[in-house]
């Protein structure tokens, strides 16, 4: 039996996420698998028909705690201490991130971030074998565990959501560890956007390095507005200073999966790509046609985008009039 | 509040910084005085000219260790990106030399960025590995850092995760203490992102990740951390381990000036005896078993026209027949 402690994650009405939906995914998939979900706070009442055999509640993150999340990696290590799970999953989220390789660390456990693939049927009877992108997405590596338990997080759409259900228990975990770790949020600024959120976008008009300044971002955002999407930027653009951060679509920026993801002066960096690899088609416009981009994209022109633009924003304003 | 409550912690940290530049640098003027005063601590903290005196003196430094990581460079096209699938190690290409992993970089600019809002701190670069080159190592020396600290032994390159977090602890507690230890949000080459926050439970500091700001406050640190759609306002205490993210601001480019001193220094070299460790210490938790490049079986299609326009134009009908807009 290979027991794992799922932690979840909740959507803005307080749902189960479905970053955790795709997790029970990839843990239902394990061989012989007991997968007990932990959730903090009080359980949403869907967790009782979720595909897991249990689901444990610990205490609430406290929002004064907004993104350190001390209380909560404590209370997983006492878990996880008196549960003894061989895998802990998280999403591959801002909280698993941190959480995970906070928590792996602090119970000295192995740490498999961002795979794509997990199994434990490779290598020996009871290790564990996960792929994960590597090089900003250029390679794939596979990974044994070798020792356990591991701490693993999972790529945001590497596994689909599940629609099964069943019958879990529902129980509380009291964890008596306290963290007061002296570090204070003293304020949170929300950065206004404009129209649609870029993760939320059915397309995404995004640019790079190659608009050469920031004024041709006005033409995208045209675009965009033309066809009820948001802008993106490549990490080159933003660093230039040409468009804000929060526009920055890759590795470290936002994961997009829009319908259509419109690149534009954008060579396609695998780092890029693993921003919005998943989108449904990828349109390329860059001059260079040797460029990465055409190797990802459906549909490209291969033309400096100064020519190819303004027709196509025309174009698009008459089919959509 | 008393003063031995205001002030005890903090001169016995800025003690034992100093002792620990004394015990690895000789450029440390007042280590005697200093040393004097921790064999006199516990009756000094009641003699509170010489104490005070001691405080100004000392706060002048801010000790700053920036882990850097050497990895192939990221700005190699893709089409030159090649595995050698016998030994799971990526091939470097010809002419590529290798660089400071750029969120590194960007850890360093933090540093710098304090340094010109008037601070007066040291920086330190830590890295672990082996086949480091020099040119690529001392970039940040050029950009201003001020040493250079390499733990250098055959395999280091080769660590999981879990032993590479080890091994930069044990060169912390040897090299330390540090007021502040930064680390880029993560390292091109295996993008894992998580060794500077297993450093900090490793050493059990306080940890904020994606810091895009940061500021000296007394004996505070103001940090501004980016969170989805915004960014939070942070007070964290000193010491603490900061990962530091693109947002920061560019690297600067190092000047002739800058360039000119990196040549003059050179590396202080660790090996694994020397913090306190040995191969054995280092078992891997996780293996790599295989690395290979994905095959991609995208075919594009490349819309046409009788020029650059008319090919816009086309491309936007050929969207619209496939329903994408």
């Amino acid at each position: 039996m290979t027991t794992v402690l799922l932690v979840a994650e909740r959507d803005d009405r307080g749902e189960i996420g479905q970053a955790t939906h795709q997790a029970i995914t990839a843990a239902n998939g394990l061989k012989d698998a007991q997968v007990t979900v932990v959730i903090a706070g009080d359980a949403p009442a869907s967790v009782t028909s979720l595909p897991v055999d249990s689901v444990v509640t610990i205490s609430p993150i406290d929002p004064a705690d907004n993104g350190i999340y001390d209380q909560v990696t404590a209370d997983l290590a006492a878990l996880v201490s008196s549960s003894g799970p061989d895998l802990v999953m998280f999403g591959k989220t801002d909280f698993g991130s941190v959480v995970g390789a906070r928590l792996a660390f602090r119970i000295g456990a192995a740490f498999a971030p961002d795979c794509v693939e997990i199994s434990n049927e490779a290598g020996v009877a009871g290790t564990v074998g996960v792929t994960r992108p590597v090089y900003g997405g250029s390679a794939l590596a596979e990974f044994e565990i070798a020792s356990l338990p591991v701490v693993v997080t999972l790529r945001a759409g590497a596994f689909e959501a599940g629609a099964g259900t069943g019958t879990p228990t529902v129980e509380p975990f009291v964890s008596d560890s306290l963290e007061s770790r002296p570090i204070v949020v003293t304020d949170t600024v929300a950065e206004t956007r404009e129209g649609v959120r870029l993760e939320d976008a059915d397309v995404v008009v995004s640019g790079g390095r190659g608009l050469g300044g920031p004024e041709p971002f006005s033409v995208l955002a045209d675009l965009a507005d033309v066809l009820g999407g948001a802008v993106g930027a490549s990490r080159a653009a933003c660093d230039a200073g040409w468009i804000d951060h929060s526009h920055q679509v890759g590795l470290t920026g936002k994961t997009v999966s829009p319908d259509v993801y419109i690149a534009v002066g954008i060579s396609g960096a695998s780092q890029h790509m693993a921003g919005c690899s998943s989108s449904r088609a990828i349109v390329a416009i860059n001059k260079d046609g040797d460029s990465n981009i055409f190797k990802e994209a459906r549909f490209g022109v291969v033309g400096d985008w100064e020519k190819v633009l303004p027709s196509f924003l025309a174009t698009v304003r008459d089919l959509k009039a | 509040m008393g003063f031995v409550q205001r002030y005890g912690e903090r001169v016995r940290r800025l003690v034992g910084n100093v002792i620990g530049r004394y015990s690895n640098t000789d450029r440390c003027g007042t280590a005697n005085f200093i040393i004097c005063s921790v064999r006199w601590c516990s009756e000094a903290v009641q003699k509170k000219r010489f104490l005070v005196l001691e405080i100004g003196k000392l706060e002048l430094t801010v000790r700053i260790v920036v882990l850097a990581k050497q990895v192939p460079d990221p700005e190699t096209p893709p089409s030159q990106f090649k595995v050698d699938e016998s030994t799971n190690s990526v091939i470097p290409p010809t002419g590529v030399p290798p660089v400071v992993n750029g969120f590194d970089l960007n850890a360093v600019e933090a540093a710098l960025k304090l340094r010109d809002a008037g601070a007066d701190v040291e920086i330190t670069l830590l890295s672990v590995g082996t086949g480091f080159v020099m040119d690529a190592m001392k970039k940040p020396l050029a950009m201003g850092a001020d040493r250079l600290v390499l733990v250098d032994e055959p395999e280091l390159d080769k660590l999981d995760s879990a032993a590479t977090v080890r091994v930069l602890a044990a060169a912390i507690e040897k090299d330390g203490p540090f007021d502040l230890i930064l680390g880029g949000r993560q390292a091109s080459d295996w993008d894992q992102a998580h060794v500077t926050i297993g450093l900090a439970e490793v050493l059990d500091l306080p940890l904020v990740s994606l810091v895009q700001k940061l500021e000296m406050n007394g004996d505070t640190v103001q940090l501004q951390r980016v969170i989805p759609d915004g960014y939070q306002v942070i007070t964290a205490p000193i010491p603490s381990v900061l990962t530091i993210t693109n947002e920061i601001g560019e690297p600067r480019y190092p000047n002739l000036r800058g360039i000119m001193q990196a040549s003059r220094k050179q590396p202080e070299i660790f090996s694994l005896a020397d913090i306190g460790l040995s191969t054995d210490d280092l078992a891997p938790k996780v293996q790599l078993r295989r690395l290979y490049v994905p095959e991609s079986n995208r075919q594009v299609e490349l819309i046409e026209g009788d020029d650059e326009a008319d090919a816009g134009r086309k491309l936007a009908l050929r969207l619209r027949e496939e329903k994408l807009i």
